[in-house]
């Protein structure tokens, strides 16, 4: 993932080459979004009617795309992205309390970003890590058995790397 | 002074997800340094994880005397391992011997997930070392129309969750002419407590590819696609880099394994949307679209991807044919019960002692898995539910822990075996939350094709809510019942029309928890 206070902001030539590069793919929609929410840590708007044009879709399509997954962002995140798993074993293993000790501490809600821009917590629904749970990604780096304490612990770290 | 080179240790660390969650790099580096500092020659291979997560970090150190274990270990626990000697297998607090004969894994039958854990993913000859493309050169002298039936006399059922038998759904797409056919992995295992496919990516990328192949051959089709998640980035960086392998060395391409057959093969990540793994959603979502549920008929079988044939399996339904060509059909329908043949790598998660991924012949009891193979809860208090199957599988009190791990049986009881995931819950748990947020999760993942889906899991959520506020409980509970009923009929796929299993299984074994607070409301 690339540093994200790295992230360039919108550039349409930059998007088109991402597009281009991928336009001819089979299904090239997700590959691409992907793409631009890799370089732009969200989808930007104006990206929608190049992606239009470029795939032979409606700009209501290719909107509709991008609303009906939950990964695709439509706004900027924070330096700092925390994917906390919201699923059945890590509420098992008191996963809930752990975040909405964390959501407290920041002073935002699910999908919030602090006033500093520096976290983002979205919800995720399992990692695949439900024998260590309760478990976040952390700027895409897996934490498991977290408590509050740690899972602060790890948060804090990344802000002040 | 001894100056003959020393061959260095070698010793062989996972780098499964699991692994570094509970900080495997960590240990890697302390290791690393420890012997830097020492002048102690050692490598360190990345392995994917044997399973046994409450033993991860899992140190394995090769010796004389085959590869001695140490684990859980900790990055403070290094200096010590080094003082016991542990680079010659020395006696420690930690060490566990050797993995073969641990009783975690002795007690398992690992045909699925025979090398996970113990060769280095992307070697392409520990792969071959361990029987690896046996299946697929069988394959190839047999061919297709032997290879299907192999699959069918296997008794190979779905492990994606319906539990389809896998050769009946091959000979369909085989028998179907068409231009261009397609094989499809399902890799979006979105269900909580699962993580085998995860884990065949991250620790035996390889099998994968062998059995698409295998599918691919079988059927006629020369392109597969693995549709995998975006929760997994580590997995599907293994899995990249297996498939480039294969490639560069012509196991994928134009000419597999100098046969004259071409498959090519390619990696998609979903979006973070859990109906995309009900196979005609994510038929959908892989050609760019929103991922809605397609009405059947057609199957995929008949029309499916790029409305062509498609063989769409569950990773793990895939991952196992390699054994079942390099062993025999009859070599994996020996194990099991009923109609459930070979073996389930049951995944145990949640709050359990003993988390990992157990691999064994279905027909072991509910019980058993949770009490006797899982030790309980990790937090030590009694059991009070488990949820088998997902997001949309039953609740099962300890009173159903006789119920054997079969397809069958658990349906009987209004179960699922589903992808094979079994997550634990104590006694703090709250049934009637539970029953809420399984309606919140079919409200917040439905694809909104069907109203009862749609629209009837989040008035189900409000429905629980004042339960639990003990409002009109009596009333609201049959509104609960009713609300299900519209659900489980008027729903075009499970997620809305199994979504209320979990919540009436709720209901029924802990009738407490939706009555308490009614009690505390008249009070
Ligand atoms: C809401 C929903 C989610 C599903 N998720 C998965 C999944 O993550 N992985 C999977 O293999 N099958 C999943 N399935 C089942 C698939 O629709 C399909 O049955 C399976 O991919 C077929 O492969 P198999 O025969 O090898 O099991 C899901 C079904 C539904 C209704
Ligand atoms: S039941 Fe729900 S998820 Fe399934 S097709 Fe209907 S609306 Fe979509
Ligand atoms: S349920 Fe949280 S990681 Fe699977």
């Amino acid at each position: 993932m690339p540093n994200p206070s790295l992230r360039p902001t919108w550039d349409p030539f930059r998007a088109e080459a991402i597009i281009a590069d991928h336009a001819q793919m089979p299904g090239a929609l997700l590959p691409i979004l992907h793409a631009l929410q890799e370089e732009f840590g969200h989808v930007p708007e104006p990206a929608v009617p190049l992606l239009a044009d470029a795939l032979n879709l409606s700009r209501a399509e290719v909107h509709g795309v991008i609303t009906f997954y939950h990964d695709f962002r439509h706004d900027p995140a924070g330096r700092h992205v925390v994917k906390l798993c919201r699923a059945e074993a890590c509420q098992s293993m008191k996963g809930e309390h752990t975040a909405s000790h964390l959501l407290r501490r920041l002073g935002i809600d699910w999908g919030g970003t602090t006033p500093d821009g520096s976290v983002t917590v979205e919800p995720v629904y399992c990692l695949g890590l439900c024998a260590t749970a309760p478990a976040a990604l952390v700027d895409g780096e897996p934490h498991g058995r977290l408590t509050p304490e740690s899972l602060a612990g790890i948060v804090e770290e990344a802000r002040r790397a | 002074m001894n100056t003959a080179p020393i061959s260095p240790i070698r010793l062989l660390i996972p780098q499964d997800v699991a692994a570094l969650a509970v900080g495997a790099e960590r240990v890697v580096k302390a290791i690393t340094s420890h012997a830097a500092a020492d002048g102690t020659a050692i490598t360190i291979t990345r392995t994917g994880s044997r399973g046994l997560f409450w033993l991860e970090t899992l140190v394995e150190v090769e010796t004389p005397a085959g590869r001695i274990a140490y684990g859980p270990v900790n990055p403070q626990d290094v200096p010590g391992l080094f003082n016991a000697g542990f680079l010659l297998g020395g006696a420690h607090p930690l060490r566990l011997g050797r993995m073969e004969d641990h009783p975690w894994l002795k007690g398992q039958t690992r045909l699925t997930f025979a090398r996970c854990g113990i060769v280095d993913p992307l070697s392409l000859e520990d792969y071959e070392a361990t029987g690896g493309y046996k299946g697929l050169r069988h394959a190839l002298s047999i061919g297709p129309a032997a290879i299907v039936a192999a699959v069918t006399k296997s008794g190979l059922r779905g492990r994606g969750g319906a539990g389809f038998p896998t050769g009946v759904k091959w000979k369909t797409v085989a028998d179907t002419k068409a231009p261009q056919k397609y094989i499809v992995c399902n890799a979006d295992e979105g269900d909580s407590g699962t993580f085998a496919d995860r884990m065949i990516m991250e620790g035996d990328p390889f099998c994968l590819i062998e059995g698409m192949s295998i599918a691919g051959i079988a059927v006629g089709a020369t392109k597969g696609y693995i549709y995998s998640r975006s929760e997994y980035p580590h997995a599907n960086r293994t899995m990249r880099a297996a498939i480039a392998e294969a490639y560069r060395t012509g196991r994928l391409g134009t000419d597999i394994l100098g046969s004259g057959v071409t498959f090519d093969l390619e990696l998609r990540v979903g979006a973070g949307a859990y109906v995309c793994g009900e196979e005609t959603a994510l038929l959908e979502s892989l050609e760019g679209k929103r991922g809605q549920v397609r009405a059947k008929p057609p199957l995929p079988a008949h029309k499916g991807l790029f409305g062509q044939p498609t063989v769409i399996n569950n990773l793990i339904s895939l991952a196992t044919v390699p054994v079942i060509l390099a062993e025999g059909a009859a070599y994996y329908a020996d194990f099991g019960m009923g109609r459930s043949r070979g073996t389930m790598p049951i995944q145990i998660a949640g709050n359990v002692r003993h988390g990992g991924l157990y691999e064994t012949a279905f027909g072991v009891t509910l019980g058993e898995i949770v009490e006797g193979i899982g030790d309980g809860t990790a937090t030590g208090r009694p059991v009070k539910a488990v949820q088998c199957g997902g997001p949309l599988g039953a609740y099962f009190p300890p009173m159903l822990f006789d119920t054997p791990y079969d397809y069958e049986a658990f349906a009987q009881r209004d179960g699922l075996i589903g992808h094979g995931g079994v997550v634990v819950f104590d006694d703090s748990v709250d049934m009637a939350a539970q029953a809420r947020f399984a309606m919140e999760f079919c409200a917040i993942e439905s694809c909104g094709k069907c109203t009862p889906c749609r629209i009837g899991s989040t008035r189900g959520a409000e429905v629980v809510e004042k339960i639990m506020a003990g409002r009109e409980v009596d009333a609201n509970l049959a509104l609960l019942e009713d609300l299900c009923a519209t659900m489980k009929f008027g729903s075009l796929c499970a997620l809305g029309g199994f979504t209320p299993y979990p919540v009436l299984s709720a209901v029924r074994h802990y009738p407490e928890d939706f009555r308490r607070r009614h009690a505390a409301a008249a009070e």
